[in-house]
C-alpha cells in the first residue's frame, strides 16, 4: 500500500512538470516582450530594462526555465506586478474561504446526492425516480450565478436569514462563519448534486441487476442491507469517479460563487488577476488548481484499491 | 438411486401460473404447474432456455422481479406453508432458514467487494442470536463440511482469489449453513469443468442424504440429470410435459417432446470413424507457444505458459477437436492459429504459408482463408448491424462489390437455413440458435479453407445444439471445409471430430483418432476426463444405459 502510494506520487511529478512548463511558456510564447507585457503599456526602458534583468529575461530559455523551477520548490512564487507584494502571501489569507466553501460543498452534495440517487435507482420507474432525475436536470441547466443570485433574494433579502454576503473565518466563531458560507455552498452544490446523484442512480441500476444482490435477497436480508451493504458499496467506483472529476466544475464554480457572494476566496483572486493581467498570479493561480486536481485525483485512486479489492495496487 | 417413500411433502406447488405483467390475459410464463419435492428427494427440473425452469424457482424464493412477472393463480407450499400470499418479511424470513438456493454462475453470485466468510455470517446474523464466536465457529465448520481446504484462509478471501468451484462450495455453505429444508439449485454445474461438476455434484447428494434435505434441482443437462435425479420433471414453455422416476423416464419417455430431447442429448461413443483421406494438409501449428508475461514494477517479471509446444495437424474437409477444461490453453490455441493474438513462438502453416511471423499488414490476404466462430451469438454480431451487412462485410473488405456480396449473403443464408429475408434484420430479432447460424454464413462470407469453432455450441439448448452440428457436417461435406473444434464437451467432440487433440495446462497431453482417444485413453488425464462425464453410463439417445447397449450388439 505504501509502496503504491509512493510510485502514484512519482507519478504525479512528470504531470506537474509538464503544467509548470506550460505555465513558464504562457508568458515566454506569448507575442510580444514579456517584459513589455508585464510592464504594461506606460513603461519608460529603464522600467522594462529592469524587470528584464529581475526576470532573467536576458538568460537562455532553458535557464530561465531552471531557475523559475528552483525558485517555485523554494515556496517562491514571485510577486504580484500590481501590488508588489509576493504571491505566497497573497494567497495565504484567501484560502480559507474557497477551501470552506469547496469542502462544505463536497460533504453536502454527497450527503444528498448519494441517498437521492440510491433511492432513485431502488424505485426506479416510479414517480420518485422521476422527481430525482428532473431535479438533477434543473441542477445542470441553471447556471450557477442565477441560483446564487435567486438563494440570496429569498434566503438573505427576503427572510432575513442570513448576510447578503461577505466571509468571517472560522476564528471568529462557527457561528457567523457557518451563515456565511452556507449559501454559497447550497449554489455550488446543485450542479455538483445533480451529477453525482445520476451516476449513483446509473451506477446503482447496473449493480441492482447483478447477480450477488439476488444472492443477498436470497440469503433473506432486508432491503436496507441489500442496498447499502450489497449494492452501494460496489456502485461506488463511479460515483467516486465522478466527484473527482467533477472537482473541475468545482473550482470554476468557485470563481463565480465568490464573485456573486463576495467572498475573498481564491476565486476572486483569479479573477481580479486576470482582469489586471497580472501574470505572475496567474500563473501561480493555474499550478496551485492543477496541483488540487493532481492530488484529488491521487485521492480517488486511493479510495478505488479501499473499496474494491480487485483493484491491485 | 434410492427412491424415497416418505410421503414428507417439502415443497407443493399446484396450478401455478405466472404472468408477464399484472393484466388477467397477460403471457403465461408459467401455465398450470403443479409438482412436488419430498423430504430427502431430488427432483430434476429440465427444459431447454426459456422453458420457465428458472421463474418456477424464483417464484417459490419470492425474487421475482416485482411488478414484470406475477403469480396469477395456483399455490406454492413449503411445509404447508402458503408462500405466494406470504408477507416480505416472512419471505425473508424464511430465506435461508427453511429454503436456500444456490445460483448457475458462481463467479458472479457472490458480492466481489466483501470476504466470502462475512458473505456466510450475514446469514447467521439475519436469522439467529449467535455472537460472533459462536457464528465463525458454525462457519468455519460448514466450510469444512462443503470440503474447502484451508478454510481460515478462505475464510477472509474476497471472492476472486477463489476458483469457481470453492466458490460454489462457498454458495453451497451459505445455503445450507441453517439446514433449510428445501435447496432450490439452478444449474449450480453449468459454469463449472467437468471434474469440479462431479465433485459438486457428489457434494450436494452427501449432503443431502446427511441432512435429508429436499433439492429441487434445475438443469438442462440430460447427463447431469442422470447422476443426481430421483425423480425428473420436463418443461417446455412454461408447461410440465411429463413426470417420472428417473429410470422411467430415461428409458420409457411417453411424450414426443421428452423423447426428442433425449434424442438431442450427443453420445459420448464416438459416431463411426470416417475413413482416412489423403486430401492436403490445410493447417499445421508446429511447436506452438504462448507466454504471457506478468510485468511488476520491480522487475521480477512472471510469466505464465498459455499454451506450450503445441502441434496439431488439420487435412481439407476433415474436423479435428481441442478439448479441455476451461484454462487448458484451448482458446489459446485457437487464437494463435487464427492470429487473432501472436504466438510467442512456433509457426502456423495455413494452406501451405507460414503465416505466424507475417506482419498485421502481410497476413490480410491470408485472413479469409481461415474463420473462426466464436462461443456467444448473442454477443458475437454487432446489435446495430444488420445481418446482410454483418455477413457482407468480409467479402466487401476483400473487394467484392457490395452487389455482388449481398447476393453471396443471400445464398449463405440459404445455406444455413435461414429465410432470405433475414438479411434486412437484426442480430436481436433472432434466437440464439439462428445467431450462431448467422455467424456461420459470416465465417463461410470468404470461403474460408479452415474453420475454426470455439465453443460454438455450447451456449445452445441440446436440440439446438444438435441442429448447429448437423448443419455444420453438412457445411463440411458440401464445401470440403476442414474444421478446428474447440469444446469442453466430450460429447460433443465424439459425435463430429475425427481426430481429437486433449490439453491440460497449455500443453497437449494426448492426441489422436477419436475413435481411439474417447474409447481408450492411454493417459490418466483422458481417463479422468472421460469419468467425470455427467451421465456417462447412459445411451440417451437409445434410452438405455451403455452397459445394455453393449450387451445387445455384442
Amino acid at each position: 500500500m505504501l509502496g503504491y502510494l509512493l510510485r502514484r506520487i512519482l507519478a504525479a511529478v512528470p504531470v506537474m512538470g509538464v503544467v509548470a512548463l506550460f505555465v513558464f511558456l504562457l508568458l515566454r510564447l506569448t507575442p510580444g516582450d514579456p517584459a513589455a507585457i508585464l510592464a504594461g503599456d506606460n513603461a519608460t526602458p529603464e522600467q522594462l530594462d529592469r524587470i528584464r534583468t529581475s526576470l532573467g529575461l536576458n538568460e537562455p530559455i532553458y535557464i530561465q526555465f531552471y531557475t523559475w523551477v528552483a525558485k517555485l520548490l523554494h515556496g517562491d512564487l514571485g510577486v504580484s506586478l500590481i501590488s508588489n507584494k509576493p504571491i505566497l502571501e497573497m494567497i495565504g489569507p484567501r484560502l480559507e474561504p474557497s477551501i470552506s466553501v469547496a469542502l462544505a460543498t463536497i460533504v453536502l452534495s454527497i450527503l444528498v446526492a448519494v441517498p437521492l440517487g440510491v433511492i432513485a435507482a431502488w424505485k426506479h420507474g416510479t414517480w420518485i425516480d422521476r422527481c430525482v432525475m428532473g431535479l438533477s436536470v434543473l441542477g445542470f441547466s441553471v447556471p450557477v450565478f442565477v441560483i446564487g443570485y435567486v438563494l440570496i433574494q429569498v434566503f438573505a433579502i427576503d427572510l432575513r436569514w442570513v448576510p447578503v454576503q461577505g466571509f468571517k473565518s472560522i476564528s471568529a466563531g462557527f457561528g457567523p462563519f457557518f451563515e456565511r458560507i452556507i449559501l454559497p455552498t447550497c449554489t455550488l452544490s446543485f450542479i455538483y448534486v445533480a451529477l453525482i446523484a445520476r451516476m449513483t442512480r446509473a451506477s446503482m441500476l447496473d449493480v441492482l441487476g447483478e447477480d450477488y444482490v439476488r444472492t443477498a435477497r436470497a440469503k433473506g436480508i432486508g432491503e436496507t442491507g441489500v442496498l447499502l451493504r450489497h449494492a452501494l458499496r460496489n456502485a461506488a467506483v463511479p460515483v467516486i469517479t465522478v466527484i473527482g472529476s467533477g472537482f473541475a466544475l468545482l473550482i470554476s464554480g468557485v470563481v463565480v460563487t465568490e464573485s456573486v457572494f463576495n467572498l475573498p476566496g481564491i476565486g476572486r483572486l483569479t479573477v481580479d488577476a486576470v482582469l489586471a493581467r497580472d501574470y505572475p498570479v496567474i500563473q501561480a493561480m493555474i499550478l496551485l488548481t492543477s496541483g488540487i486536481y493532481v492530488a484529488v485525483n491521487l485521492l480517488i485512486d486511493l479510495a478505488y484499491t479501499l473499496l474494491d479489492p480487485r483493484i491491485r495496487y | 438411486m434410492t427412491t424415497t417413500s416418505s410421503s414428507n411433502v417439502v415443497l407443493d406447488i399446484n396450478n401455478l401460473v405466472v404472468g408477464l405483467g399484472r393484466k388477467a390475459d397477460a403471457h403465461r410464463i408459467i401455465d398450470d404447474l403443479s409438482l412436488q419435492v419430498r423430504e430427502g428427494e431430488t427432483l430434476c427440473l429440465v427444459g431447454e432456455s426459456g422453458s420457465g425452469k428458472s421463474v418456477t424457482s424464483l417464484t417459490t424464493m419470492g425474487l421475482l422481479q416485482k411488478g414484470t412477472l406475477v403469480p396469477s393463480g395456483g399455490s406454492v407450499k413449503l411445509v404447508g406453508e402458503e408462500l405466494l400470499t406470504a408477507t416480505d418479511r416472512r419471505l425473508r424470513q424464511l430465506r435461508a432458514t427453511r429454503m436456500a438456493m444456490i445460483f448457475q454462475e458462481p463467479m458472479t453470485a457472490l458480492n466481489p467487494v466483501v470476504p466470502v466468510g462475512r458473505q456466510i455470517d450475514e446469514v447467521l446474523r439475519a436469522h439467529t442470536d449467535l455472537d460472533s464466536r459462536a457464528r465463525r465457529r458454525k462457519i468455519l465448520a460448514m466450510m469444512e463440511h462443503v470440503r474447502l481446504p484451508d478454510v481460515e484462509r478462505i475464510f477472509s478471501s474476497y471472492p476472486h482469489r477463489l476458483s469457481g468451484g470453492q466458490r460454489q462450495r462457498i454458495m453451497i455453505a451459505m445455503a445450507l449453513v441453517l439446514e433449510p429444508k428445501l435447496l432450490i439449485a439452478d444449474e449450480p454445474t453449468t459454469a463449472l469443468d467437468v471434474t469440479t461438476q462431479k465433485q459438486i455434484l457428489t457434494l450436494i447428494r452427501d449432503l443431502q442424504r446427511d441432512h435429508g434435505t429436499a433439492v429441487l434441482f434445475i438443469t438442462h443437462d440430460m447427463g447431469v440429470v442422470a447422476e443426481i435425479a430421483d425423480r425428473v420433471a420436463v418443461m417446455r414453455h412454461g408447461r410440465l410435459v411429463e413426470t417420472g422416476q428417473l429410470q422411467d423416464v430415461l428409458r420409457n419417455p411417453t411424450m414426443e417432446y421428452t423423447r426428442n430431447l433425449l434424442s438431442a442429448v450427443p453420445s459420448l461413443v464416438p459416431r463411426a470413424p470416417r475413413p482416412e483421406t489423403k486430401e492436403p494438409v490445410v493447417l499445421e501449428a508446429n511447436e506452438l507457444s504462448k507466454v504471457y508475461r506478468e510485468r511488476s514494477l520491480y522487475g521480477k517479471a512472471r510469466e505464465v505458459a498459455a499454451a506450450s509446444n503445441v502441434t496439431l495437424t488439420l487435412r481439407k474437409g476433415r474436423t479435428l477437436g481441442i478439448v479441455g477444461e476451461s484454462g487448458s490453453g484451448k482458446s489459446t490455441v485457437a487464437r494463435c492459429i487464427v492470429r487473432l493474438i501472436d504466438p510467442t513462438s512456433g509457426g502456423v502453416r495455413l494452406v501451405g504459408r507460414e503465416i505466424s511471423d507475417l506482419s498485421r499488414r502481410l497476413l490480410q490476404p491470408h485472413r479469409q482463408k481461415i474463420q473462426i466462430i466464436f462461443q456467444d451469438p448473442y454477443r458475437s454480431l454487432n446489435p446495430r448491424v444488420t445481418v446482410g451487412e454483418s455477413i457482407a462485410e468480409g467479402p466487401v473488405n476483400y473487394g467484392m462489390p457490395r452487389k455482388d456480396a449481398l447476393a453471396r449473403a443471400r445464398e449463405l443464408l440459404e445455406l444455413v437455413h435461414l429465410p432470405p429475408d433475414a438479411i434486412s434484420r437484426y442480430p436481436h430479432q433472432f434466437s440464439g440458435g439462428q445467431r450462431q447460424r448467422i455467424a456461420i454464413a459470416r465465417a463461410l462470407a470468404l470461403d474460408p479453407d479452415v474453420l475454426v469453432a470455439d465453443e460454438a455450441v455450447s451456449a445452445l439448448d441440446v436440440s439446438v445444439q444438435a441442429q448447429v452440428l448437423n448443419l455444420l457436417d453438412e457445411i463440411q461435406r458440401r464445401l470440403g471445409i476442414a474444421l478446428l473444434f474447440i469444446t469442453h464437451d466430450l460429447r460433443v467432440a465424439a459425435q463430429i471430430c475425427d481426430d481429437v487433440a486433449v490439453m491440460q495446462r497449455g500443453r497437449v497431453v494426448e492426441q489422436g483418432p477419436a475413435a481411439e482417444v474417447l474409447t481408450n485413453p492411454q493417459q490418466a488425464y483422458t481417463r479422468a476426463l472421460l469419468e467425470a462425464a455427467p451421465g456417462r453410463g447412459w445411451d440417451f439417445a437409445n434410452f438405455r444405459p451403455v452397459s445394455e447397449g453393449i450387451v445387445a450388439t455384442a
